[in-house]
């Protein structure tokens, strides 16, 4: 019983740890989508007629960029809401 | 509340969880589930049904009615952006990408009604996913021949295959998790804001910082993400099937 709890609570406090770690992956996508939106406002201020297409690639490529750190966010909502590894110690 | 009973989670506190199971039939052995997110896909293909038979009902070539005008903007800006897109041979695609988009932005604004979003169960938006998938590799097999096709895996160097294989099939995953991940860590951040809220309005007593602040995040989380996720998605399902045409270059 008490071994158990132990065991709860490593799990618990080690899987807030992970969620929080798994969340370093938000840094990636915010660096590249800034960059690519600081990129897409240049060619808007030299070109404002292409406004229209280059607000759409961006956001396209701001999309494509962000699924890193989406992978990233799953990781940890899976961590703190659907525990795999707590369901391990009660069976 | 002592620590034993918090680790086996506390009954109150934040609950993140999916959608709720309304009915389960048997049929011929098979469970199907009635979920939450069936029923509501439901509603809002009844709702859309309804609203496009109204729209289009007793259409005119003279004297154009107001819903009339209504309809022919949205064919019109639907024709636009596929033809825009995707080259002018590919506007038979138009009524495919238009109930993606409808389906998508609908399923998701349904939060803003109190309602749980179709789009934040994840079966959802694999299922749209798969069926561009299909879409894709079958424009490919149309335009290529299935020996182009299949060569397509070993360029450019055989070497490369396993590669070629791992990016085909990580193109609908990316595109549902992309999707869900979106609409769900909207839906757990509001949750986390409402038990916050609500905690501050219990120690203080005055029910002041529950009306403002909701609706702000909510049109970012909700309306925001929910029309650019709807959007990137049908742009993405474009773009990757006008890139499997091998005939692109005519137009």
């Amino acid at each position: 019983m008490e071994n158990e709890l132990i065991a709860r609570a490593i799990v618990l406090g080690a899987s807030a740890l992970g969620a929080g770690t798994a969340m370093v992956a938000g840094i990636g996508p915010g660096i590249g989508e800034g960059y690519a939106v600081g990129k897409a406002c240049e060619a808007i201020g030299r070109q404002p007629e292409g406004s229209g297409a280059v607000t759409r690639t961006m956001f396209i490529g701001c999309a494509v960029a962000e699924s890193t750190g989406i992978y990233g966010l799953l990781v940890a909502l899976l961590l703190m809401f659907a525990n795999p590894f707590i369901k391990k110690i009660n069976g | 509340m002592n620590i034993s009973d918090f680790l086996r989670g506390s009954p109150d506190g934040i609950d993140v969880s999916g959608p709720k199971l309304i009915a389960s039939f048997d049929v011929f052995g098979v469970t199907i589930n009635l979920t939450e997110t069936v029923v509501l896909s439901w509603g809002i293909i009844l709702v859309v049904m309804l609203l496009l038979l109204w729209l289009t009902s007793d259409m005119k070539t003279k004297d154009v009615s107001k819903k009339q005008v209504i309809a022919e903007w949205a064919v019109l800006t639907i024709y636009g952006l596929v033809e825009d897109t995707m080259g002018k041979h590919w506007r038979k695609i138009s009524p495919y990408i238009a109930g993606l988009f409808t389906f998508s932005i609908l399923g998701s604004l349904i939060s803003m009604l109190g309602l749980r979003s179709v789009t934040a169960d994840f079966n959802v938006p694999l299922t749209w996913a798969l069926i561009t998938f299909v879409l894709i590799h079958s424009t490919n097999i149309r335009t290529h021949g299935l020996g182009g096709y299949l060569k397509g895996y070993a360029e450019p160097v055989p070497v490369m295959l396993p590669m070629n294989i791992l990016s085909e099939v990580s193109t609908p995953v990316s595109m549902s998790l992309r999707h869900f991940g979106n609409i769900v860590s909207g839906m757990v951040i509001t949750s986390l804001l409402y038990f916050a809220l609500s905690v501050i309005t219990k120690k203080i007593g005055i029910a002041f910082c529950t009306i403002g602040i909701p609706a702000v995040l909510s049109l970012y989380f909700d309306l925001f993400s929910g029309f650019m996720q709807a959007f990137i998605f049908i742009m993405l399902t474009m773009v990757y099937i006008s890139n499997a045409d091998g005939n692109a270059e005519e137009t």
